[in-house]
């Protein structure tokens, strides 16, 4: 692939000194011409299942057709994900932000004559504002862009994660450099402390204290000490530490290198789940290219510091993003948690002091460093400091990956960024924080998303998905759902984790069913207990979450299944009744070739009907029903 | 993932709070009500047993590592107004607390487990003696596997491990899959047929499984 080629043509030389880090710097800026237009195009995940690299194809051959004079001719870039995953495969001409989305192969040489030759905007391909139907050109005045606030992802969408030169053209390397240069290792670590961080991977320790902690360890027990980065993300519908390490994996690479240097590390390991092929890429090509500079390795920037990095790949266990179940994975054992204390801090990595933190976490660390721990503190809210990312997905228009400051309200994060639910005015429930999470009511939309205030109200901030749910989501569904994913993933060390998760969903079946009793929502009230008292892990320990936040939330709709066996947002299979409303009906036989049972009949032109005992309730005809005559009950 | 990461500030200043009473080496606190002494390094079980309160379990014995995983061997831990539930068995002892092993959540979870343990290890009778001991005689949980009588402690794994030294057993697949079986599913000639894991099973599923691990 194209990428593979750039690895190879970076020069291999090394930076002797932070001086030589910043001559570089100016003589990369000074190569580019800030006027010039660059094409970026989004090569996420996402993206590149959208046919992406094929409009990146097609855009190189179209501006070589054109035959624009040399001076104009356009570089074409290709990115990590912007965020906006629901409008891909997207295109932005920079300096100026144009901002083109769903962009089709055969989109390509109309944006070429048009945009590149006549210096237009193509309209048809211009994002409009679902609020006022209006078109908007640029990219930073789409709300979904407008109130976020970069400071993780603040590279991505700009620079190529391939390119270590892109990266250090936008100021990467800086903050290491400040770090190994004009700072004392304990000053890095009151410097973490000031700013407030707290992990990003769920508990939302206080980053700095524990750093402290190891470092104290250390010094007690001298021995070589370990920093991880924890890229083991597996929440169903999360993808901030993949976009992380896809999009801008040096600043993974320099948030470690900076904490390895604070706690005297010299070796580094990053553990990404094997399911992100091109985030192992991404950071392997990063991490060969600072070497190359000497920005990774021994001696880096001259200032005799060695420090390494080596990617272990996770076989996919969800628990094995606990991180004493990780710690078991890089020794090769079987990835099953075992009781802290003692804490890795003390007793981690091969009986040594070790740092575990989230790659959302590593990468807030250059910033703190390069801006100061104030500015830092200044973000969000006190004790909950700076920014999260949060993977908005499920009924929300915006689809995507956000950045906010923490503090910020759920309606603000649903509505303003994420743009409302589709088709309706507005969300019923929010899960937050994974499966793990709980689920909170609209009613308490104006609770700031910080990691005490979602603690407070029973869910969590998780490493940060958000899952926006309508009032076609069944709440006893969905903590089935959550329940199920749980269950499958439990290692099955202990016992309340296993059987007991098992144990729940019996009753949770029971209620999709439209069995059980009121007696039960106690019994599954005193199960989640004993599950959550009495689990090793935290997995196990906060599994219940979604069940008991749901029965907290929406106990009517546990009562309804189990007392009137009724589904009353018409999910739960055995509740429900598909019918046609004969007066909406208009015959056009669509629902009835849609229908993978046959069971829909009727004349063309005359209502139809279903035969509710052949049907299947998949909802297929509900979908496709162009009047929407179709009705569940 | 975790949210019980909150107890590691607090360490040091416990830390010296223990170390004014264990001048004498003692460290003392109370387990019902009562006070007790212990060496460093003691777990609250060990505690417990030495001073005849009496706490269940099933995947612990005094020969091999304990691991926690049982869980039937929980208890409350009360200390400056916070309490926690942890297991005794991996738990070392700790000045000053306040331990209850019959409290209403220690019940509580030692109940459930209990119930379920009955509905997935319904062949072993001693599963159901020690669920009658604490009250718990029925289960309304589905039982799968009416012959299974193993509850994946893994007591016979780290016997085999620790004290033979032959890792002829192991717990292969994950979660409610998971199951005492030899490495690679192969009835394992490196067993030497010592009964070290007949004995410690506390279960007696061990004599249904041994002729599936152990190569004749």
């Amino acid at each position: 692939m194209a990428q593979e080629s750039i690895a190879r043509k970076i020069e291999e030389f090394r930076l002797p000194d932070a001086a030589a880090l910043a001559a570089y710097q100016a003589s990369i800026l000074e190569e580019r011409d800030p006027n010039r237009t660059v094409i970026i195009v989004c090569h996420g995940t996402g993206c590149i299942a959208n046919g992406s690299p094929k409009v990146a194809g097609a855009l190189r051959k179209s501006i070589a057709a054109a035959g624009l004079q040399a001076q104009v001719i356009p570089e074409i870039k290709t990115t990590g994900c912007h965020g906006f995953c629901s409008r891909g495969p997207l295109v932005i001409l920079q300096p100026s932000g144009l901002f083109y989305q769903k962009v089709k192969e055969s989109d390509v040489e109309e944006i070429v004559n048009t945009t590149l030759v006549e210096g237009k905007p193509v309209e048809r391909l211009l994002y409009t504002d679902p609020k006022t139907g209006e078109p908007i050109a640029h990219d930073h005045d789409i709300p979904f862009y407008k109130y976020q606030q970069r400071v993780v992802l603040r590279n991505i969408g700009k620079i190529d994660p391939t390119d270590i030169r892109d990266t250090i053209a936008v100021g990467g390397y800086q903050a290491l450099a400040k770090a190994l240069t004009t700072m004392t290792p304990d000053e890095v670590i009151t410097a973490v402390e000031k700013a407030g961080l707290r992990g990003r991977g769920g508990a939302g320790f206080l980053s700095g204290r524990k750093w402290r902690f190891a470092v104290e360890n250390a010094r007690k027990n001298p021995g070589p000490v370990y920093v991880v980065g924890n890229g083991d993300e597996g929440d169903p519908g999360a993808f901030m530490d993949r976009t992380l390490m896809e999009g801008d994996p040096h600043a993974v690479l320099e948030g470690m290198t900076i904490g390895a240097y604070a706690l005297g590390a010299h070796q580094g390991y990053i553990y990404v789940r094997l399911e992100y092929p091109l985030a192992i890429k991404h950071l392997s090509i990063a991490i060969e290219q600072a070497r190359n500079l000497g920005l990774l390795g021994e001696n880096i920037l001259g200032t005799g510091f060695n420090f390494d990095l080596q990617i272990n790949r996770g076989a996919g266990a969800f628990v094995c993003g606990e991180e004493t179940a990780l710690i078991a994975s890089l020794e090769g054992k079987v990835g099953e948690p075992v009781p802290r204390p003692p804490y890795p801090a003390e007793k981690g990595l091969r009986g040594r002091p070790t740092i575990i933190n989230n790659v959302e976490t590593w990468g807030n660390v250059p910033q703190i460093i390069e801006k100061g721990a104030k500015w830092y503190a200044g973000i969000g809210v006190p004790h909950s400091t700076g920014t999260k990312i949060f993977s908005l997905v499920g009924k929300v228009n915006n689809v995507g990956l956000v950045e906010v400051p923490m503090g910020i309200t759920l309606e603000r994060i649903i509505d303003e960024i994420g743009g409302g639910v589709p088709g309706q005015d507005r969300f019923k429930a929010v899960q937050t924080g994974g499966p793990s999470g709980g689920c909170i009511p609209y009613e308490l939309k104006d609770t700031p998303v910080d990691f005490d205030s979602l603690t407070k109200v029973g869910a969590m901030m998780g490493s940060g998905g958000m899952i926006v749910m309508d009032q076609r989501d069944c709440m006893v569904d969905v903590a089935r759902y959550f329940l199920h994913f749980l269950e499958e993933e439990s290692c099955g060390k202990c016992l309340p984790c296993r059987l007991g998760l098992k144990a729940m969903l019996e009753y949770m079946d029971r209620f999709a069913k439209g069995q059980g009793s009121p007696q039960d929502i106690d019994d599954l009230h005193s199960l989640a207990r004993a599950i959550m008292k009495g689990s090793l892990c935290a997995l196990g320990g906060t599994s219940p979450n979604p069940v008991l936040t749901t029965l907290k939330y929406f106990k009517d709709e546990y009562l309804a299944h189990a007392v009137d066996h009724k589904c009353p947002a018409g999910v739960c299979k055995d509740l429900i009744t598909y019918s046609i409303d004969p007066e909406l009906c208009n015959g056009c036989r669509v629902c009835a070739r849609s229908c993978p049972q046959g069971c829909i009949s009727g004349e063309k032109k005359k209502p139809h009907t279903i035969d509710t005992s052949a049907c299947i309730r998949c909802g297929m005809c509900m979908d496709e029903c162009p009047v929407g005559a179709v009705m569940v009950a | 993932m975790s949210a019980q990461k909150t107890k590691q500030g607090k360490k040091t200043k416990e830390g010296k709070k223990a170390k004014k009473e264990k001048d004498d080496g003692l460290i003392r606190f109370k387990i019902n009500g009562q006070p007790v002494q212990a060496r460093e390094g003691w777990t609250i079980l060990e505690t417990a047993r030495q001073n005849g309160v009496k706490i269940p379990t099933l995947c612990f014995h005094p020969a091999v590592e304990a691991i926690g995983s049982c869980r039937l061997c929980v208890v409350e831990i009360q200390q400056n107004g916070h309490t926690r539930v942890a297991a005794s068995c991996i738990t070392p002892v700790q000045g000053g607390v306040d331990v209850l092993t019959d409290s209403e959540e220690v019940q509580n979870v030692r109940r459930w487990v209990l119930e379920m343990l009955l509905a997935h290890c319904p062949a072993s009778h001693q599963i159901r003696e020690l669920a009658k001991e604490y009250g718990v005689t029925s289960t309304r949980f589905k039982t799968e596997h009416p012959e299974d009588a193993c509850p994946r402690c893994g007591l016979c794994v780290r016997a085999c491990d620790e004290i033979v030294g032959i890792r002829a057993i192991s717990l292969g697949n994950r979660g409610v899959f998971k199951e005492v079986t030899a490495p690679y599913h192969q009835r394992s000639v490196d067993c030497i047929r010592c009964g070290t894991c007949l004995y410690i099973c506390p279960t007696g599923a061990m004599e249904q499984l041994f002729p599936q691990v152990s190569a004749p």
